[in-house]
């Protein structure tokens, strides 16, 4: 039986998981000790076939109260895509004024995840901000 | 010309997660509610924070720091709060007179109640005294997070990490992410002070080493940071001869803790915890100056701004109830004192009154634990207990106990 154990990260708790299975993980095969709720179940399959990570990081924002808009994958991407789409996010440029929830990229290094504004930045004349 | 001077039930000071949380609560209960912070924007700390894990707790839902930070604004602004930013408080009376500097300008108002949530700053270089040079290149974990995230300045290619808070490993990730390579994390004590999702995320992804039961004994460099020696501390918190290894790097960063920023505190008179470095509470988070309250970093270092927020709301709720008259925590000689026992470091609140039915305590262990029983006991009677699978000094936990069961002093024990 192949054994190990892994962190869920989906919440503060940081459930110490005991993953256990036999042959290939599926839903069937795995077993899973140390989780206080069914997510981990279902976190530590992900974690042995295709583990996943959201992507927060920066955008240059042009004209704009701040130089920086933060962005996010609106769900979480393949892990080994997180610093691809980095790159690709890297050279953007995004014109003030930005709003929270502003989608910036469709589908980012082909995960078919969007990628949206986490942080309003308004325009250098907007008379809003005093 | 005379000043016109603004009248409030509740001020608070401070526009982060706790300070934002408690003027909505103040408001929402029909209080007139000022908001004062010096940045241009509000939400604190939060707005660098761009990482998400925030919300789970206060919205159900996973969000990054500047949409949380969001939420609690758009709250607060419903709510109907006086939203004052780019705003310093320079004086705070006991009497509840404010004084601030808004683009150079006087300002003062006055306001029934007062909550604290001024939040926290960074341990420094200066406080942990490591030997060496003094280079460019050595910034506090959140210096450098404030840089990288909001001001778009790179700060280093060859990063080393001294201790393993949870800044500290955030901002190993996204410096990774940034294209820097970060050679290691060092931390003094034997376990990791961050939590454990932040370990499998930001280390184990990246596979950045992480030394345990080791510090950064000397920085070398003149103009800008070279390498770092680091050695093996013992149990004694000694460093063991001949352990020292150097790691070759251009940027230090240190992640080694915080400190609540208690001078306008202070100043009116509020009485510190030498534990928590923050105001001693009643159950309402009424300071020993009577129509003071606090709440948030201020009052203690939380592991999360959702517990931050939840506290100031309950903060707020109590500044409220004191402008209108409801004086719930009575004086402070005649409360009763609550008290950490064997394995707690510290407790919040710090006392009780006979006026209140019940009390929410929140705590922290002294060191990492397997299976744990927190017991609160009150004369000889136990008054409320709960059981933990793990218990770690990075995770506050929280117990609520009745008033009426008290037989004397509170102690909290943990075995």
């Amino acid at each position: 039986m192949n054994h190990r154990v892994i962190t869920c990260i989906l919440c503060p708790n940081g459930c110490e998981l005991e993953v256990g299975w036999d042959g290939e993980p599926t839903t069937q095969s795995v077993e899973v000790l140390g989780n206080l709720c069914a997510k981990g179940i279902s976190y530590a399959l992900d974690e042995l076939t295709h583990p996943e990570r959201t992507l927060t990081t920066s955008i240059r924002v042009r004209g704009g109260v701040q130089r920086l808009a933060s962005v996010k994958t609106v769900s979480p991407i393949p892990r080994e895509a997180v610093v691809a789409a980095r790159e690709l996010l890297q050279p953007m440029v995004l014109n003030a004024p930005v709003a929270i929830g502003q989608v910036v990229v469709e589908d980012v290094a082909r995960t078919g995840v969007q990628v949206i504004v986490t942080r309003a930045v308004a325009s250098q004349s907007d008379p809003e901000q005093s | 010309m005379t000043e016109q001077i603004r009248e409030f039930d509740v001020a608070v000071i401070g526009g982060g997660p706790a300070g934002l949380a408690a003027a909505a609560a103040a408001a929402s209960q029909g209080a007139q509610v000022a908001l004062i912070d010096r940045n241009s924007q509000l939400g604190g700390i939060l707005n660098q924070c761009i990482h998400d894990g925030f919300g789970l707790h206060a919205f159900g839902e996973v969000l990054t720091g500047p949409e949380f930070a969001d939420r609690y604004v758009r709250r607060a602004t419903d709510a109907g709060v006086f939203l004052q930013s780019n705003t310093l408080v320079t004086s705070l009376a006991p009497s509840g007179e404010i004084i601030c500097s808004r683009y150079g300008q006087r300002k003062q108002l006055r306001a029934k109640a007062i909550v604290l949530a001024m939040g926290c700053r960074e341990r420094t270089r200066g406080m942990i005294r490591i030997p060496g040079y003094r280079p460019a290149g050595v910034y506090t974990a959140g210096t450098a997070q404030w840089l990288t995230n909001l001001a778009n300045v790179r700060i280093g290619r060859r990063v080393v990490i001294l201790g393993s808070g949870d800044i500290g490993l955030i901002m190993a990730r996204r410096l990774t992410w940034e294209g820097a390579e970060v050679i290691a994390v060092i931390e003094k004590l034997p376990y990791p002070s961050g939590l454990p999702r932040n370990i499998n995320q930001c280390l184990l992804d990246y596979e950045i080493p992480l030394h345990l039961s080791h510090s950064v004994t000397c920085i070398h460099g003149k103009d800008r940071v070279e390498r770092v020696t680091v050695s093996r501390f013992d149990e004694t918190g000694t460093p063991v001869a001949g352990s020292e290894f150097d790691l070759v790097c251009d940027t230090l960063l240190l992640s080694v803790g915080l400190i609540p920023e208690n001078e306008l505190s202070r100043r009116a008179g509020v009485v510190l915890d030498r534990t928590t470095s923050g105001a001693t509470v009643g159950a309402s988070y009424m300071t020993n100056v009577p129509g003071i309250f606090s709440c948030g970093n201020v009052l203690h270092i939380h592991d999360l701004a959702d517990w931050a927020a939840e506290e100031g709301e309950r903060a707020g709720a109590s500044a409220a109830k004191y402008a209108e008259g409801i004086h719930g925590d009575a004086v402070v000689e005649e409360s009763i004192p609550i008290r950490a026992g064997d394995g707690i470091r510290y407790v919040i609140p710090q006392r009780v009154s006979r006026s209140t039915d019940q009390v929410l305590m929140s705590f922290r262990v002294t060191e990492p634990r397997g299976k744990t029983t927190i017991r609160a006991i009150s004369g000889k009677a136990m008054i409320g207990s709960t059981q933990l699978n793990k218990a770690h000094p990075a995770t506050m936990v929280q117990l609520r106990i009745q008033i009426e069961d008290l037989a004397g002093p509170v102690e909290v024990t943990c075995s």
